[in-house]
């Protein structure tokens, strides 16, 4: 005899993939904070929420060693959490990412406010390692995960008049303790001439390592313009601006005689108070050459020809 | 009158007072081998030295107005020691710049010294403490004679002044740290200066009459 029983699972009863996958990264989270709790530790490394899907390789790569992520994420000038390198891996735990939007305005003709997820999803993301040369002498080798920037600024179209880009860090000192302190001008602003932010090398990054950013380096997400220095590739970006006149960025008014608009890296052009000639790659010994424009001059040199880069330092 | 300790006592003291000095140099020895000075050891050991060398500095100035508030004479003869752990991490200091920083790389080091006023500062603390390191014994103060030898080591006070901006000028924005440094010399300086003032309120006069 033939008994007929009904499917043991209905087909209503069945959780559909992402959300079974969204519940497993909840609880994988939660139970990490919870591991780290336990041991005491600060919960401050668990903000990524997991591997950024479809990341393929791009273009400018270099076979240097790559600095280890302990370092990347543990060596951080990012004032917004504390003036010490330590401090933004301590600190940067209260900075919320979600919900999070990006202005885009000024002299464009389709501005609009994107919201971080839309944003992550404009333009197909690649892994670009890229070294990153810090002005005070230091340098990493960092995979950054993201698209250029370009892609963004060609869906906006600039107006004619728009000559460069601006680009604003989130102002909120409750999640940003570093900005209760007036050791800088806050917000955090910086800025790029057009071509400068429309050429191929510049990254809208939202990751690095193939997962979301860490709060320490700049999420949810910033800007890295390997052939300058460092701190010109703002992070935790809230507004990018289209204006006609040269943007006055934070360091530059912090101090007009050590910090110009363009920064480009560049060996023969000390900062005066020390030398560029040469830079300490994290984890090395001795200390190497820098090279001018950070090794990209065959990319990015025709940007400035016939500029007096020490006077435009 | 507070009480003096007996030889035997300042002998103890000074053995402690000796191995701890020590210390600092025991926790970023550590630091190195168990490699827990962070992404950038080398600046981390030296900072860490460096920071040190002007906490001694200021340790050793600390004496003098100590033993004069306490009431505790016998506080000068830790002084020496002090002073000279101040040179003992100001060595350290330039070592770990000039071979794990530079790597004796002595033309780099020279364009440093004339061109990084931060460095030009620092170099010609160390400088000055040399011959105060090398006019520290006993039988150097009596060859000297304690007037020469006096006037020779307050150079301290230029010295800690030197050191003091060779960490301001170093610093790229938040100058909290050194700001600190800079008011308790100024305290520590400012102290002997009203004392000074205070004396040639009440002396000067005399010593007019007595010339």
């Amino acid at each position: 005899m033939l008994i007929k029983r009904p499917a043991d699972i209905h087909p209503s009863e069945i959780t559909p993939e992402a959300i079974y996958r969204a519940r497993r990264q909840f609880v994988g989270s939660a139970m990490a904070v919870a591991g780290l709790a336990g041991l005491g530790l600060s919960p401050f490394a668990v903000v990524a929420e997991g591997k950024l899907p479809g990341l393929r390789p791009g273009p400018f790569g270099t076979d240097e060693a790559k600095t280890p992520l302990k370092d990347v994420t543990s060596y951080n000038n990012f004032y917004e959490f504390g003036t010490d390198k330590s401090d933004p891996a301590r600190n940067a735990g209260s900075l919320r990412t979600r919900p999070w939007t990006v202005a885009v305005d000024g002299l464009v003709k389709k501005p609009g406010t994107y919201d971080i997820d839309t944003l992550l999803k404009l333009a197909p993301l690649e892994e670009r390692v890229y070294r990153l040369r810090c002005v005070e002498g230091w340098s990493m080798v960092i995979p950054w995960a993201g698209y250029p920037l370009n892609e963004l600024i060609k869906r906006v179209e600039p107006l004619g008049s728009a000559k460069f880009v601006e680009f604003t860090t989130l102002h909120d000192p409750a999640q940003m303790p570093g900005q209760r302190s007036g050791v800088l001008d806050w917000p955090y602003v910086e800025g790029l001439r057009l071509d400068e932010a429309q050429h191929p090398l510049a990254l809208l990054a939202f990751g690095l390592y193939g997962d979301v950013l860490p709060n320490q380096n700049g999420a949810p997400v910033r800007l890295v313009v390997p052939w300058k220095y460092g701190f010109k590739s703002a992070k935790s970006i809230v507004r990018i601006r289209f204006v006609e006149k040269e943007p006055v960025t934070t360091w530059m008014k912090a101090g007009p005689r050590e910090y110009g608009f363009y920064s480009n890296v560049n060996p023969e052009v000390d900062h005066p108070r020390w030398s560029q000639g040469r830079e300490r790659r994290i984890g090395e010994f001795f200390k190497r050459k820098t090279l001018m424009f950070n090794g990209y001059g065959d990319q990015v040199a025709q940007l400035y020809t016939g500029m007096d880069l020490r006077k435009n330092f | 009158m507070a009480a003096v300790p007996s030889p035997r006592q300042l002998a103890g003291i000074k053995a402690a007072l000796f191995a701890a000095c020590l210390l600092p140099l025991a926790f970023l020895i550590y630091g190195i081998v168990t490699d827990t000075l962070g992404a950038n050891p080398i600046e981390a050991l030296t900072r860490g030295l460096g920071d040190w060398t002007l906490r001694f500095l200021l340790l050793t100035l600390l004496i003098t107005p100590l033993r004069r508030l306490t009431r505790r004479p016998w506080l000068i003869q830790l002084r020496r020691m002090l002073g000279l752990y101040a040179f003992f991490y100001a060595v350290l200091h330039m070592t770990s710049y000039v071979w794990l920083d530079q790597f004796f790389d002595w033309g780099e080091i020279a364009k440093d010294v004339v061109k990084r006023p931060f460095i030009t500062a620092g170099f010609t603390a160390f400088l000055l403490l040399i011959p105060l390191a090398a006019t520290s014994t006993n039988a150097m103060v009596r060859r000297l004679g304690g007037k020469r030898w006096r006037s020779l080591h307050r150079a301290v006070y230029a010295i800690a002044i030197l050191g003091v901006l060779h960490y301001w000028w170093l610093v790229k924005k938040d100058i909290t740290q050194p700001a600190i440094y800079a008011i308790l010399l100024a305290v520590l300086l400012g102290m002997r200066v009203f004392w000074r003032l205070q004396e040639t309120r009440r002396g000067t006069p005399a010593v007019r009459l007595q010339s």
